[in-house]
């Protein structure tokens, strides 16, 4: 048996060696932990199951306590060099062994490898008869067994509640676990403990009882035939944990728990920006496009082309060599391939070279907590720049609008924190509004655009304008949008007297408004001429009578000399006359008076 | 040993049978009371009913402790009857006569 300074030391060189322990409270401080190497349950457990200690796991039947229980096994044997002993109650090591093996852990080879050892302990009641007093001590053998053949530093005891059934004297049963957990304590093994739910209680036999440093409870509950899987840490004395309902999934890769409510609202943002895909998107949105990272809302009635838009962004984002995840709810990759290729928009390329995954699933195919997991997971997997949903509002077909919307939340949250750029599209039914469509995210959105069908003049054109743009300046007009064998065209609307015209009627009215220009400039260069030929005829005019006024003025001057020249010959021929007569000169000036 | 016993009594179908050859196997873990109690009571029983007939092998689990996943010891005392078939399993120190002839079979339930 180990001394307390021993397990001591060795469980604090285990925390320290494992790698996974995010923000732990206070390092010096925190309770020693273990990783359990579960994707997402570390960070649910601020670090990890208490070290040395047992844990207490519950729930219904089926929902994954021996998966997690062996998982913790697996990886702790794989990841974190720490051998394990699997005491199974119920099942055989072949049938554990095989369940396991369709998540991909391969426990035989590890049994061969040493690193794991199962132990089936079988009670049959109808086999033993009881009589007089008597102990556990051949399982605390049989454990103790299993845990120095191996070493092992993890076990897990699945479920210790079929005891309860095998014998009958409870006051010996319950002492026996409590020597057993106190046993298991001092060897400083860290122990998952499994236990079937009970009515009201967290355990059949009140397993929590004796286990009181961490449980966790998984739920798998079903809503419109639709089944979630839930985890959720009841207690962990002497640490922080988060404290919600996490969803988690099962599949192939094993288990793995969604802690995204625990992301904060503290992700850096990017100033770069990146391309909407269709040049005039961009314009629109301050001629550079969406900022990295941000999130998107394209939101429209059906056929509005919102998946086309979507995937314009798609092949823009592959065009620059980046990854993006495409996720359809609605078509199957091939069909969104054929159908952007009919508007020569290439998405078979960038598949073919990596860097576009289309992934297709029916919404109602699982619960929208598998969901956001699969996401959750592919997104991990694939690392993606840019991630691109089509549609988000289907989503609420696979459980209540509320908890689609609590999801879409942890997922939004999710891929801002990672700095992913997410594309969202959402439709909208027919009769409900535009502006309505935002599945409640609308708040979380950066940028939202609208497509709209704008019905006039017996067609059907389609619109798109900008709701909102967070932290660029952005159009506020609304561009007609044609999606042409080419891709996506914006068009100007006309927006005059006759309202906002699109299509057909936009064309016509340009016509009318071509045609009405050139009348209006043929009227105007007739008028010109016309000015033109007046003025010429008053400038003739003038000319004329600038001729007649110099003749006149001639005239003047020459009657003027002409006066002058006779007076002066009349003056001298009085003064002549005067000289004659000899007159005075009063005789002469009053004669000149004359 | 416990091997070399398998080939007594190969059709040993009659409970009752006086002539019976019993193989007894005793699970202990350590000198604890409950196992000495239970040896006595199970020597004293056998004595009284099956005199030189019987044979008690005691298995110390802390010894051979593979043996207790091999046999499925999970209790401890835990008494095994080999032989006569079928394979009888009783737990505890055997300190009630009455219920373990019962649980032998040596006498029938009442």
């Amino acid at each position: 048996m180990l001394d307390e300074t021993e397990i001591a030391e060795r469980t604090s060189a285990r925390s320290t060696a494992s790698s996974r322990q995010p923000d732990t409270d206070d390092p010096a401080r925190a309770l020693p932990k273990v990783a359990t190497g579960i994707a997402g349950l570390d960070e649910v457990l601020r670090g990890g199951l208490p070290a040395g200690r047992p844990t207490l796991v519950c729930g219904g039947a089926g929902c994954g306590k021996t998966l997690m229980s062996m998982e913790f096994l697996v990886r702790g044997a794989l990841e974190f060099d720490e051998p394990g002993a699997y005491i199974s109650f119920e099942e055989t090591e072949h049938e554990l062994s095989q369940n396991v093996r369709s998540l991909g852990f391969d426990v035989d080879a590890l049994v061969r490898d040493g690193k794991l050892v199962f132990d089936h302990v079988r009670v049959e009641r109808q086999e033993i008869e009881e009589i007089g007093e008597y102990d556990l001590d051949g399982l605390f053998v049989r454990l103790g067994l299993a845990i120095d053949s191996v070493g092992a530093r993890r076990v897990v005891l699945d479920t210790i509640e079929s005891l309860f059934a095998g014998f009958s004297d409870m006051a010996v049963l319950r002492s026996e676990l409590r020597r057993l957990f106190g046993w298991l304590k001092a060897r400083g093994v860290t122990t998952i403990v499994t236990g079937e739910r009970g009515d009201g209680t967290l355990t059949r036999q009140g397993l929590e009882e004796y286990v009181s440093d961490c449980v966790i409870l998984l739920d798998h509950r079903v809503h419109d035939q639709v089944s979630t899987r839930r985890l959720r840490v009841v207690k962990y004395r002497g640490t922080s944990h988060g404290t919600n309902e996490y969803p988690f999934l099962i599949d192939e890769d094993g288990f793995s728990v969604l802690p995204v409510t625990s992301v904060g609202l503290n992700h850096a943002v990017s100033v770069e920006r990146i391309t909407t895909g269709i040049p005039r998107v961009d314009t629109m949105l301050g001629g550079e496009g969406y900022y990295r990272g941000s999130t998107i809302l394209v939101s429209g009635t059906a056929g509005s082309g919102k998946t086309s838009l979507a995937a314009h962004f798609a092949a823009s984002v592959c065009a620059r060599g980046e990854r993006c995840l495409y996720l359809a709810f609605e078509e199957s990759p091939d069909q969104i391939m054929r159908n952007m290729r009919s508007i020569g928009l290439d998405l078979a390329t960038p598949v073919e070279q990596g860097l576009l995954r289309i992934e297709s699933a029916r919404p109602t195919l699982h619960g929208l907590e598998m969901h956001l997991t699969q996401i959750h997971r592919l997104v991990e997997k694939f690392d993606p720049h840019a991630i691109v949903i089509d549609p988000i509002s289907n989503l609420s077909s696979a459980g209540v609008a509320l908890d689609a919307t609590a999801m879409l939340l942890r997922l939004i949250d999710f891929l801002k924190a990672r700095g992913t750029t997410a594309l969202l599209v959402s439709l909208t039914g027919g009769e409900g509004v535009v502006e309505a469509s935002g599945q409640g995210v609308s708040s979380l959105i950066d940028t939202w655009l609208i497509l709209r069908d704008l019905e006039a003049g017996g067609e059907r054109n389609r619109g798109l304008y900008v709701i909102k743009s967070r932290g660029m300046a952005h159009s506020n007009q609304i561009r007609e949008f044609l999606i042409t064998d080419a891709g996506i065209e914006l068009q100007d609307v006309y927006v005059g007297s006759e309202g906002v015209l699109t299509g057909s009627l936009r064309a016509q009215q340009e016509a009318r408004e071509r045609a009405a220009a050139v009348a209006r400039e043929q009227d105007s260069r007739r008028k010109q001429r016309e000015l033109q030929r007046r003025r010429a005829a008053v400038e003739a005019q003038i000319a004329a009578l600038q001729l007649e006024f110099a003749a006149l003025e001639d005239e003047g001057r020459v009657s003027t000399s002409e006066h002058d020249a006779r007076s002066a010959v009349m003056q001298t021929e009085r003064d002549a006359a005067a000289s004659r007569r000899g007159a005075d000169t009063a005789a002469s000036s009053s004669g000149s008076k004359q | 040993m416990s091997t070399a016993m398998t080939d007594l009594h190969e059709g040993a179908t009659s409970q009752w049978a006086g002539d019976e050859k019993w193989d007894l196997r005793l699970y202990i873990a350590g000198q604890t009371p409950k196992s000495v109690a239970a040896f006595n009571n199970l020597k004293r029983i056998c004595e009284e009913h099956m005199p030189g007939r019987y044979r008690i092998e005691v298995i110390d689990l802390l010894e051979n402790p593979r043996l207790a996943k091999e046999d499925q010891i999970v209790a401890i005392p835990t008494l095994v009857r080999k032989l006569p078939q079928p394979l009888r399993k009783i737990i505890g120190d055997l300190s009630d006569t009455e219920r373990a002839l019962v649980g032998l079979q040596l006498r029938p339930r009442t």
